[in-house]
Parts: C-alpha cells; sequence; structure tokens
C-alpha cells in the first residue's frame, strides 16, 4: 500500500481557544483574528505579543484569544500601546480598534501615536457603522446612509462626510505603513494576512508605525444578510474606501 | 486525497463558503447546529480539489483542509 | 384626559426634556442609554432644536457647556464609564454656572464594567462628578413616569440654580417600558421667554454699554474662586432646607427601616410589602433626591422601637450607607445588603436579610 504524507493545507489557529467567537454570522470580526492568530504563530511571535482591544464588538474577543490582551478605554488604544510599548519593548504590541474607537472618541490618541512614530501595529476595522451600541453613525458611515442617529441619512452639511484615516495618517511624517485591505473574498483575505504580515514585521524590525485598515460589513446593523453585504461592499464602500497601500517607506526606499 | 474537516458546531450560516468555492462542494443544509443555525455541509465532498478557499474566507474558522 | 402612553425610560426622559424646552443635545453612543440620541436625532430638529453626535463624551459635555452658555435649554447623557469622561465639563458649568441637565443611566463597574443596571455611581453622583467640591441637585426616579416628571423639572431646577443637575438611573430605567402621562409641551413662546429670561448673563453677544457676558471656569484671582465657593455654598445650604425629596413610608411603627433609591428602591418596596402582610414592622425611606440628601427623614424613626436600618443598595461596596451614617448619628444599628457589577438586588434576598435581622434580634 502507498503511504501518502498527509499535508496540513489550512488548520485552525490554536490562539483562538476554543470558545466560540461572540461575533455575528458573516461579521469579518472573526476572520481578521483567525489571520493574526496564523500570523503570530507562523512568525513565532505569540509568545511576546499583547493585543491592545478597542471598546465595541472587538471587545468580545477578550475572551476568546489565548494571548495576553488587554482592552483599552474607549478610544485609547493607541496611547495603551504606546504604554505597554515604551514600557517593554521587547512585548509585540498591537491595537484592534473599530470606526469609532479609532477614529472619532480616539482620534487624538490615534494621531499622536502615529506622529510620534511608535513602534506598534494598528489594526484599524472599518465597517462604517457603530456596531457594538446598535447602528449609530460612524465617521466613516457613508453620505446618505441611514443609522439610528442618522434617520434621513447621512447629510454632509449637518454630519459632515467620511473620514479617511489612512489618508489622514499619510499627511504625518513619522508612518512607515499604511495600508487597506478587506476579507470579502479568499483572494482579499490572503492579501489582508500578507499586509498584517508587513506590518508585524515593520515592529519587529523596529522600523517604527504601522496602520492596517480593514474594510468590512456589519450585517446586523446595516440591516442585510451576509451575502447582501458583500455586494454593498463592491458598490459602495470601496468607492469610498479604496484598497490598496496608502504609504510604504519600504517600497520608496 | 483531499480531506475536508467541518466543525459544525462553529458555522453561523453566513454563505461566504458555498459563494467562493470554485467547485460548488458545498451547501447550506437543513441540520441546524447547537447554536440554532442551518449549517454548512459538503455536498459533494468528492468534487474538493483542497484550494482552502473555504477555509481562507470563514470567519469562524469551521474548516481545516488536508491533502 | 391625561393620554397615557406606553414608553421606555430613555425615550419618556427625552420626550420629557423636549417638553420641558430642551432645545440642544449633544452626546454619544453607550449602552444602555443609545435610545436618548436616537430619540433626540429624529425629534429635536422637529421642534427646531439642534441634535449633535458629538465625536466623545468629553466633546458632547464642552457642547453643552457652549449651549447652556447661551441660555439654551441643554442635555447630554451617558452611562458611568462616559459620565467619568465628563467630569471636567461638568465642573466648569459649576464654576462658569451654566444652567444643564444630564442623565446617567448606571451600569455595572468601575471600569466600562458591565451593560446592566447599577447603582455605583452614588459617590460620583453626589460627592465627586468633577474636580473642586461642586454639588448638584441629584434625582432617582423609581419609575419611568418619576423619570418623565423629574427632567421636566430638572431644567426649571437647573435655571433657577445656574447649575447643573443630574438625573441618576439606571440600566434598568433605560429599557423598561411603563405607561407614562407625559407633561404638556411648553410653547415655542415659553420656550423663548425661559431663555429670554437670561439674556444678561449669557454668551450671545451684548452692546458696548450693557455688562458683558463673562462665563468662566476660574478665575485669576484666588479672592474671586473663594467668593464662588462661599455663594455655591450657600445654595448648597438652602437645598437641604428647601430642596429635599423622600418617600416615608410605615415609619411610626417600624422595627426594621429599609432605605433604597431608584430601581433597587422599587424591589425594596415591594419586599416590604410582603413582610408587611407577614406581620413584620417594616418601613421605608425612600430618598428621590439623593442630593440634597434628606437627613431629616431620619429624625421620624422612632429609635425606641428600631432594630435596624437595613440599607439597599446595588452596589459593592455600599455608599449610599455612608449618608445614612450621617443621619442616624449613631442612634441605631445599620446592616447592608447589596448587590454589584450589573446584579441587580432579589426581593427574595431583602426578605431574607430581614429576617435574619429580626431573628437575631430575638
Amino acid at each position: 500500500m502507498e503511504s501518502q504524507v498527509r499535508k496540513a493545507v489550512y488548520t485552525r489557529t490554536k490562539t483562538l481557544n476554543g470558545n466560540v467567537l461572540g461575533f455575528c454570522p458573516g461579521c469579518m470580526h472573526g476572520t481578521v483574528f483567525k489571520i493574526i492568530g496564523e500570523l503570530l504563530e507562523e512568525m513565532n511571535i505569540e509568545q511576546d505579543a499583547a493585543c491592545v482591544l478597542g471598546i465595541g464588538c472587538c471587545g468580545l474577543a477578550q475572551e476568546a484569544v489565548a494571548y495576553d490582551v488587554t482592552t483599552a478605554p474607549h478610544g485609547r488604544a493607541c496611547a495603551v500601546a504606546t504604554g505597554v510599548k515604551k514600557a517593554n519593548p521587547d512585548t509585540f504590541v498591537f491595537t484592534y480598534q473599530g470606526d469609532g474607537d479609532l477614529a472619532s472618541i480616539g482620534l487624538a490618541e490615534t494621531m499622536h501615536a502615529a506622529n510620534r512614530g511608535e513602534n506598534v501595529t494598528i489594526i484599524f476595522i472599518n465597517n462604517g457603522i457603530y456596531g457594538m451600541t446598535g447602528g449609530q453613525m460612524a465617521p466613516t458611515t457613508l453620505n446618505g446612509m441611514k443609522s439610528t442617529t442618522t434617520p434621513n441619512g447621512r447629510n454632509p452639511e449637518e454630519h459632515g462626510s467620511p473620514m479617511h484615516m489612512c489618508e489622514i495618517l499619510n499627511q504625518l511624517e513619522a508612518p512607515i505603513y499604511l495600508d487597506r485591505v478587506s476579507c470579502n473574498t479568499p483572494r482579499n483575505v490572503i492579501k489582508t494576512r500578507k499586509a498584517l504580515k508587513k506590518a508585524f514585521q515593520n515592529q519587529i524590525d523596529g522600523r517604527g508605525f504601522s496602520m492596517i485598515e480593514i474594510v468590512t460589513s456589519c450585517p446586523t446593523n446595516w440591516g442585510a444578510s451576509p451575502l447582501k453585504c458583500l455586494d454593498f461592499m463592491e458598490e459602495r464602500m470601496f468607492a469610498e474606501f479604496p484598497l490598496g497601500v496608502v504609504r510604504d517607506r519600504q517600497e520608496e526606499e | 486525497m483531499v480531506e475536508l474537516i467541518i466543525s459544525s458546531e462553529r458555522c453561523k450560516s453566513c454563505g461566504y463558503c458555498v459563494k467562493y468555492c470554485p467547485k460548488n462542494v458545498l451547501e447550506i443544509g437543513k441540520i441546524v447546529n447547537e447554536m440554532g443555525y442551518p449549517h454548512v455541509q459538503a455536498v459533494r465532498e468528492g468534487d474538493c480539489i483542497g484550494c482552502a478557499m473555504c477555509a481562507q474566507v470563514c470567519p469562524d474558522a469551521v474548516f481545516e483542509v488536508y491533502r | 384626559m391625561m393620554k397615557r402612553v406606553f414608553m421606555k425610560g430613555t425615550e419618556a426622559i427625552a420626550e420629557s426634556a423636549v417638553r420641558s424646552g430642551l432645545r440642544f443635545y449633544a452626546g454619544y453612543p453607550i449602552t444602555p442609554q443609545n435610545e436618548i440620541p436616537e430619540y433626540l436625532a429624529r425629534r429635536l430638529p422637529e421642534v427646531d432644536g439642534k441634535f449633535v453626535q458629538g465625536e466623545s463624551e468629553l466633546a458632547s459635555v464642552n457642547m453643552v457647556y457652549g449651549a447652556g452658555s447661551t441660555g439654551t435649554r441643554s442635555m447630554t447623557s451617558s452611562a458611568s464609564t462616559g459620565i467619568s469622561l465628563k467630569s471636567e465639563g461638568i465642573s466648569y458649568c459649576a464654576t462658569a454656572r451654566i444652567p444643564m441637565v444630564y442623565i446617567n443611566m448606571q451600569r455595572g463597574g468601575p471600569g466600562v464594567g458591565t451593560i446592566h443596571p447599577a447603582q455605583q455611581d452614588y459617590n460620583q453622583a453626589t460627592k465627586a462628578s468633577g474636580n473642586g467640591g461642586f454639588r448638584m441637585i441629584v434625582m432617582a426616579p423609581a419609575t419611568v413616569q418619576e423619570a418623565v416628571d423629574m427632567t421636566y423639572d430638572a431644567f426649571d431646577l437647573a435655571q433657577r440654580d445656574r447649575n447643573p443637575v443630574l438625573i441618576l438611573g439606571d440600566g434598568m430605567l433605560a429599557a423598561m417600558m411603563e405607561p407614562v402621562v407625559l407633561p404638556e409641551m411648553r410653547t415655542e413662546k415659553e420656550v423663548q421667554q425661559l431663555k429670554e429670561e437670561q439674556k444678561e448673563w449669557a454668551l450671545i453677544g451684548h452692546a458696548h454699554e450693557e455688562k458683558k457676558s463673562f462665563i468662566v471656569p476660574g478665575y485669576w484671582s484666588v479672592e474671586d474662586q473663594e467668593k464662588l465657593c462661599i455663594e455655591n455654598n450657600a445654595m448648597y445650604q438652602r437645598w437641604e432646607e428647601e430642596d429635599t425629596d423622600v418617600e416615608e413610608l410605615y415609619l411610626d411603627d417600624a422595627e426594621i427601616v429599609l432605605v433604597a433609591f431608584g430601581m433597587a428602591a422599587r424591589i425594596t418596596k415591594s419586599s416590604m410589602e410582603i413582610l408587611r402582610q407577614e406581620g413584620h414592622k417594616v418601613g421605608m425611606i425612600r430618598p428621590k433626591r439623593i442630593s440634597p440628601f434628606p437627613k431629616k427623614a431620619f429624625d421620624n424613626i422612632d429609635y425606641s422601637n428600631l432594630k435596624a436600618i437595613l440599607d439597599v443598595e446595588m452596589s459593592i461596596p455600599a455608599q449610599m450607607v455612608y449618608d445614612v451614617e450621617l443621619a442616624v448619628k449613631q442612634r441605631g444599628r445599620i446592616e447592608t445588603y447589596l448587590r454589584s457589577g450589573g446584579e441587580i438586588v432579589r426581593r427574595e434576598e431583602i426578605i431574607q436579610s430581614v429576617h435574619a435581622l429580626i431573628g437575631e434580634e430575638k
């Protein structure tokens, strides 16, 4: 009988400790945590890693990940990450924040951590809405999009227009890598993994501040099925938040 | 020889895997798991080529793929 | 005929505020009070009022500092951890003498805690809403109707005193629905009139001959700051005499006196009813305003008859108990029954605690 070597093509990361993730069906938070875990294992940094979670649906990961984790006050993850990294530079520090956390209440902390060029990795989940609190407008909510606090749709004259955080941070001197990706197709999942790997490597090499903005959906608060939300991402989200590298100092060298 | 392992208790019925499987191996079935979701099933398992697109795109780490 | 409507605590408070003349709201999403900004996002434009979803609780309270300084009836709301962010702004309103109303729908704490109801912000609310030792009238509704009535009055008190007023609720009050009679909607003319009455001090622009508006949260001269503290203190003393609000039940024959506020009081009251049916002499003191604290109610207890006071709070460690101790002045024994972190008090456990106290004394 021929003996065949059974090769693993794709196995489950051990960094998810077995608790079923509390995210809604179709929510890409799960996809991203899966990718993060795979990278921590592949790059052999799981034992050095500390995740600084934001407030929101990200907090559901608190009890589901098997590496060190803290939850920062709402919006302050970049400041908390600064504290961790400066006090203990050997720790591999990454934040995991939603759009309200990073761009609304946490805008100042995000800008200043970026401006100081802290050697941390910022993972920014942009789904254009507030999830955990039930669907209020976010800084990245699309113009015209209804939310519980914009019942007639976001009106630029009253509410301002969506904010593009990669482009905003691109005005600062210090950040070295700003990339926008998504997890809406297997191909894009692979691209997300590549971008996160690059960002993680930047920190390991001590090169400075990286942010990966991941455009996702929120089926529950967008009010559509996971599959319909994928269509909306193609039709509207990517038009507002184009995927692709915004800054890569490594490429420029 | 491809092996596709589905942890159906993790599935939340989102449908991404069904959409992106290039070989139409998968379908959301009628059996409901403990969480209350009708979970994914490999209805044409013989057609699976082990590309792992399902495993890539799944938000809940339902799939493991071996060759 | 008084029309009754079935409303959720948060939405009833928001509607009552609008009827009292609220025309500016700024707030930020936080569970369990999200319906307040959501309701007002729809409702305020209907009355030519302005709604802003601030970028944070901190920004929101500062927007209210601004709006309130124009004499416009203004409000913000949050829950526990978000209220902490407002501390600076509230303290500024206290020195700058800006009328405003705010709502705290308490949740388990400390920290981000839980999203479930609690009463763990009592000290913060009554003693330390911000730096500097200022005080506010703090109302503690136990029903959605009380929340409606208290919110309506809060704006009048804020305007009367040129001081912030706090409505202290919790996640249960926020989420529950009850039939309420809403107050009459103030006419646009009345709302304008109320704003006009404040124009002398309001930040709206004054001609050269007029006294300019000077809304300041601090002074360069310590004499001026001390003067403000002394004036505010005189106001606080007046409140103790004139502005307490309390419900006293069965104190004349009470051997056990239950003390509770807000939602805990509601559950405590039904425990008391059951205990009285069992033949036990149980009474209750329910502060409806926890600041100024109704000390005088505790003089109405017959201490020669009293076995013990049971302080019931959704807070571990207990907080209101210290105000109870000050009011009791060592005349009687004080015990506590407490739940915390989002766990609510249980009727069975209150009853058990009272049985135990009665049993002990035998």
